[in-house]
């Protein structure tokens, strides 16, 4: 589906005119743009939330395997789902 | 993830709040276009619309309810001043909100006031890349203004939309539309094939395309897609007529989207008044969680229990829902039975008539009934019988 290759030591933000907010009522975050909206799961919440253009992708993968310690595969779940959001221009390179 | 989007984009939604508000604000309108899906009575309601702490109300309380995506539109909603006050207030909500404008109206004050009260973007109706063409289909002279509008827009730090409604005189111009809203900076490019509810069902022999043109178009988009990358979001979104199986209308009715007028009716989608035996709420009788989650009107299509047969034990029809009630109802006469568009219809003769006598010179060569006060006037006095009397209320 993708060739994207995401690698750890890319930086990676918000795209352009994308805004990313918890929604108390759908009790999710979700990501909303021109025309579109898409509720993330939490997992892809958690990724979303660090990728602010200011941390690699290697330090987001530290940092979920810090808040979620003993869940095995991490880190190969948050590349996924980072591939998964360049994919789709939810998230743009910083760096 | 659940996905949702109103552009054709697939959605997967099973419990009803509500995410999207359209605003309605006013029927009021500069431009005349020959397409617009308002309804054709629209100067019934151009009287008595919501004052702005009502709207300031309505957008409160929606928002409680689940909101997010709030659209701003009419007729032209900047025909009222109060535009201001909606968005600031929608910006403290924290909705995503969008302005849906002609651009008749915007100017630099207004758009610097919209920016700093958080409006999230502005989609601005284009019609063509020639003058001729623009002023024609909108009955205006608008074309100069909407590309000075655009570069507004673009000034003031907004995401470009373009919002391109397609129609027989543009079809052939697909490419050269997309490459002005290239020049343009545009970054979301939605071409909508005229969808046929309202005022184009009452033009519909004279601005539908060919099965041909639609194809060649898909094909032209899809090249320029290619080309151009994810610089640009180009959204095409195939019409009803020419698709064999009919739209998840709305998402399904009453399950995301959720439109108060400009008068204060609330409704699960833009044409849903042309129902038989319907009474919708009124946001000043009933307040909008009523109307969401009580109302006899907001209950009726929800699911699937009112569905008819070859619906019924259908493997799609929790995919499309049986189409749109209202297209069914329009055309066949029964809000119930499968939307026509369906080739599994027993209907679906009415669109392929439709799609023929779009063919007919004769039919192709009667005069576009623009969208004007006059007009809106003639049609609910009884006049213009030959161009509403196939369908089974006014569109």
């Amino acid at each position: 589906m993708s060739n994207t290759s995401v690698n750890p030591a890319d930086i990676y933000g918000l795209a352009r005119h994308y805004r990313f907010q918890w929604e108390e009522a759908q009790q999710c975050y979700v990501l909303l743009y021109p025309e579109g909206m898409v509720k993330l799961n939490g997992g892809a919440g958690e990724v979303i939330k660090r990728a602010d253009g200011s941390k690699t992708v290697a330090e987001v993968v530290q940092q979920i395997e810090a808040a979620f310690p003993g869940v095995p595969d991490l880190q190969s779940d948050v590349m996924a789902m980072f591939e998964l959001a360049v994919e789709k221009s939810w998230l743009e390179k910083r760096n | 993830m659940n996905q949702v989007a109103n552009n054709g984009v697939a959605a997967f939604q099973t419990h009803t709040q509500p995410l999207w508000l359209l605003a309605e604000v006013t029927y009021r309108c500069p431009l005349h276009c020959a397409f617009c899906y308002n309804p054709t009575d629209y100067d019934k309601h151009t009287q008595n619309e919501l004052t702005t702490e009502q709207w300031l109300q309505v957008l409160r309380d929606a928002r409680k309810m689940g909101a997010l995506q709030l659209g701003i539109s009419g007729g032209e909603p900047l025909l009222r001043d109060d535009i201001e006050d909606l968005v600031a207030e929608a910006g403290q909500l924290g909705y995503y909100s969008n302005l849906i404008t002609s651009g008749v109206g915007l100017t630099e004050k207004r758009i610097a006031e919209f920016k700093r009260g958080g409006l999230d973007h502005i989609q601005l109706s284009m019609h063509d890349i020639t003058k001729e063409i623009n002023n024609f289909i909108t009955d205006t002279n608008t074309f100069a203004l909407k590309h000075k509008v655009a570069a507004m827009i673009k000034g003031h730090g907004y995401p470009m939309v373009l919002n391109v409604v397609i129609h027989r005189y543009n079809i052939g111009h697909i490419k050269e539309i997309l490459e002005m809203a290239e020049d343009l900076g545009a970054d979301y490019v939605e071409l909508a094939n005229t969808q046929y509810y309202g005022w184009s069902l009452v033009n519909r022999s004279q601005l539908m395309p060919t099965k041909e043109q639609i194809d060649h178009a898909e094909k032209v988009t899809n090249e320029f897609r290619a080309k151009i990358g994810k610089k640009m979001q180009i959204y095409f979104v195939v019409p009803d007529y020419f698709s064999d199986r009919p739209k998840k209308c709305m998402n399904g009715w009453g399950e995301v989207f959720m439109i108060v007028t400009a008068e204060g009716t609330v409704l699960p989608c833009h044409s849903a008044r042309v129902l038989p035996n319907m009474t919708f709420p009124d946001v000043k009788e009933h307040g909008l969680e009523w109307a969401w989650k009580d109302s006899p009107a907001f209950n009726k299509y929800r699911g699937d229990s009112w569905m008819k047969e070859p619906c019924r034990t259908c493997p799609e029809k929790e995919k499309d829902l049986g189409g749109c009630r209202c297209q069914a109802f329009l055309l066949s006469g029964d809000a119930e039975s499968a939307d026509p568009v369906c080739t599994l219809s027993p209907n679906h003769h009415i669109i392929e008539k439709a799609i023929e006598d779009a063919k007919n010179p004769q039919l192709q060569s009667q005069p576009i009934v623009f969208r004007t006060d006059k007009n809106s006037k003639r049609i609910i006095g009884g006049e213009l019988k030959d161009r509403v009397e196939e369908f089974h209320a006014l569109p």
